[in-house]
């Protein structure tokens, strides 16, 4: 099977060790892997700031870069539902482009996604000795509609003590510029995402967006947790000894 | 920063720094998200009865024009007098020269959010009337001289001991801060005010196009006198509280107070026909309905008409982070929360308010709960464009903008981004992992957490270094 990896700017940039995991994760299961060099971002951070025309030129790029692809997969719940629901508002008066874009938005999924419903893979055979929680992000939740299947890769993870944390449903604070414009209310939000991980008692924080991972990560860190924070594909690749 | 965005922050930070305000908004939300879940769970279905609920929205204001009229026919049938005001100032107007030529000196209102709006109260008080607010919350907050700070639950950020102190001033006597003595207190001194009310003023949770009728849904039993024991009686509703028939009222009122409060009824559903009818034992005899425009009209037709479909049950209120710690006052604005956000601005305009469409995470969560379906969020990302394409942008978020939509849409220039954040960041590091003094905008970001330092090699350059030729087959 072959299928594109769209890596997302903040992975791209901040954690490329999520990439490279996701890229042996996925090649232990016979996918054969291209990684399309003129991806950029998916726009969201302009879409969300008001900048509508210039997310336009985003969009156009994902589109054009990913229209031979036969899958995407998406290293961001947050930007893969950018894709299958924002693209498609944002590109209404474009007839042509709009097109594109549900051609687009029908071959994108989600990490965990693609493994749970397009490889049917739900035990990798991973072992990870640790407690470890799940950060649900709001738009893999909300929009994208994605909740069971990183919780389900999880549970096959032999030695991994799997804690829900309370209010998984909140918001972690991150919102993109958010965080910049509204510092002191963000704050107020990611400090108590990570009280209600200290509830948990996890080693490990797993999330499938590496911005809100990012954002928890860097509060736990000024408040003195020691906590380690991982995408679902981290967990698999460090659990199934490829990394 | 402009004066407007001052104010907002001095008004966050202020709540922020409130630990009373912080922990009772926590309290709260807890209480009514989780009765609102317990109570759709027990209803079953939910989501179907939220789409049907949406559909009698959407019906309704889509043939807004028509409904309306069909109600202020049947109403004026059944003798009540209807007043459409286009604005604030006609409504307050209306209301006032009613009561002066009643004579009125002493006004009872029971709790109208559309009221709030006008600013009803402030009017008739310039005009020589005692004007006295009869829901508890309502009562709290007048006798304190602040406004709701939650559609619902309007002194949600008070104490019971500020209660008794406040009810100790009027009282003449000090009173214990026990929330059975302090409402035994307020049942009697209201009771009296009722009894001397030339008028009440009551707002409308709807309003029945097929009998004329309006609607009131309660709990502590003074709509009901507010309606029944003065002479007079003067509704204040917004042009969309309308519903077609008791039909789809009925629809609405199972979805109303279990997402508001989590209860299955409130203790009182009103309707009222009309004024004191012949051979009727009580009630007004005279009924005022007053239709409010005031910006309403203008977003029909629009991509916000979705927003007319609210029934202000508050649970966006209940459901939003940002209203989790900062509470209603600090929005500034008279509706709070994810509704207000998207409301106020389209009621009175972005220059005065183009911040609160920013005071969201986007999280999503206000749109989820909203049992009438609003995109709530999605409003909130429009607004924020209407802000950048009206010029009231700043200059710097522009150019940045710009630069973000050119780099995106040019990946030679954007791989060059990408490669450099490294080797930018890096004399800032002072060689650890994280940052805690990062410069330009992401100074907001390290006031309040660790930046991590961007890895030597990019995911793109690891790819090209190693990612692709490791592909075994």
């Amino acid at each position: 099977m072959k299928a594109s990896l769209f890596i997302t700017c903040v992975a791209d940039v901040m954690y490329a060790h999520v990439g490279e995991s996701a890229v042996k994760v996925l090649r232990s299961l016979g996918v054969e892997l291209d990684f399309p060099k003129d991806q950029t971002c998916c726009g969201q951070p302009g879409y969300n700031s008001g900048y509508f025309a210039e997310t336009k030129r985003s969009a156009k790029q994902m589109i054009k870069t990913f229209q031979d692809s036969e899958y995407v997969i998406f290293m961001s719940g947050s930007c893969a539902a950018m894709i299958r629901e924002t693209y498609l508002d944002l590109l209404k008066d474009e007839p042509e482009w709009l097109d594109r874009a549900h051609q687009l938005a029908e071959k994108t999924y989600e990490f965990s996604e693609f493994l749970v419903k397009v490889l049917k893979k739900t035990d990798l055979g991973a072992k990870l000795n640790a407690r470890a929680t799940y950060h649900h992000s709001c738009h893999m939740t909300r929009h994208l509609q994605v909740t069971e299947e990183p919780i389900s890769l999880l549970a096959n993870v032999q030695g991994l003590d799997f804690v829900e944390i309370p209010y998984k449903g909140d918001c972690c604070g991150f919102g993109g510029t958010f965080s910049i414009k509204m510092p002191e209310i963000s704050e107020a939000m990611v400090h108590e995402k990570t009280e209600h991980v200290r509830e948990t008692a996890a080693d490990i924080l797993v999330g499938s967006d590496m911005a809100c991972l990012m954002n928890i990560k860097g509060r736990l860190n000024r408040n003195g947790q020691d906590v380690r924070v991982m995408h679902v594909a981290e967990v698999l690749a460090e659990g199934c000894g490829l990394i | 920063m402009s004066k407007n965005q001052t104010a907002f922050q001095e008004r966050v930070d202020k709540s922020l720094n409130d630990d009373f305000l912080r922990k009772a908004l926590v309290a709260a939300q807890e209480k009514l998200r989780n009765g609102k879940k317990e109570q759709s769970e027990i209803l079953g279905n939910w989501e179907n009865w939220r789409k049907r609920a949406e559909q009698i929205r959407q019906h309704t204001i889509e043939n807004l024009d028509s409904y309306l009229e069909q109600f202020a026919l049947n109403a004026e049938k059944q003798g009540a007098k209807v007043f459409f005001a286009t604005d604030k100032t006609e409504a307050v107007e209306y209301i006032k020269s009613l009561a002066i030529q009643k004579k009125a000196k002493s006004i009872v209102k029971s709790k109208s959010m559309v009221s709030e709006e006008i600013h009803l109260n402030q009017a008739l008080e310039s005009a020589g009337i005692e004007v006295v607010e009869t829901d508890l919350g309502e009562y709290i907050i007048q006798l304190a001289k602040e406004t709701p700070s939650h559609i619902i639950v309007p002194a949600i950020h008070k104490t019971k001991e500020q209660v008794a102190e406040l009810f100790s001033k009027v009282a003449g006597e000090e009173l214990p801060a026990d929330p059975q003595e302090l409402a035994k207190f307020a049942r009697k001194v209201l009771r009296e005010k009722f009894l001397q009310a030339d008028i009440g003023v009551s707002g409308a949770n709807f309003a029945v196009a097929e009998s004329g009728s309006i609607v009131l849904f309660s709990n502590e039993g003074n709509a009901r006198l507010t309606t029944t024991l003065p002479k007079t009686h003067v509704v204040t509703m917004g042009m969309e509280r309308i519903v077609p028939n008791w039909e789809a009222l009925d629809s609405l009122l199972s979805l109303l107070p279990r997402s508001a409060t989590g209860q299955k009824i409130t203790s009182y559903v009103t309707g009222v026909t009309g004024p004191k009818r012949v051979g009727d034992v009580d009630g007004p005899e005279e009924m005022h309905i007053v239709i409010i425009d005031n910006g309403r009209l203008k977003i029909l037709g629009t991509e916000y008409q979705d927003i007319l479909h609210c029934i202000r049950c508050g649970a966006c209120l209940n459901h939003c982070p940002v209203y989790r710690h900062i509470g209603g006052h600090a929005y500034g604005s008279v509706y709070p929360g994810p509704i207000g956000s998207v409301l106020t601005p389209l009621l009175n305009g972005l220059d005065e308010w183009k911040e609160l469409p920013y005071a969201s995470s986007l999280c999503g969560a206000c749109s989820e709960t909203c049992p009438v379906g609003i995109p709530l969020d999605n409003y909130l990302v429009k607004l924020r464009r209407d802000v950048v394409e009206t010029g009231r942008a700043s200059k710097l978020e522009k150019i940045a903008f710009q630069a973000f939509g050119f780099a995106t849409g040019n990946p030679s220039f954007y791989k060059l981004g990408v490669n450099m954040a490294d080797s930018a960041l890096k004399p800032f590091a002072k060689g650890e992992r994280y940052l805690v003094k990062a410069p330009f905008v992401l100074k907001n970001w390290t006031k309040v957490k660790d930046l991590p330092m961007p890895p030597k090699l990019s995911f793109r350059q690891w790819w090209a270094k190693e990612g692709e030729k490791q592909d075994g087959r």
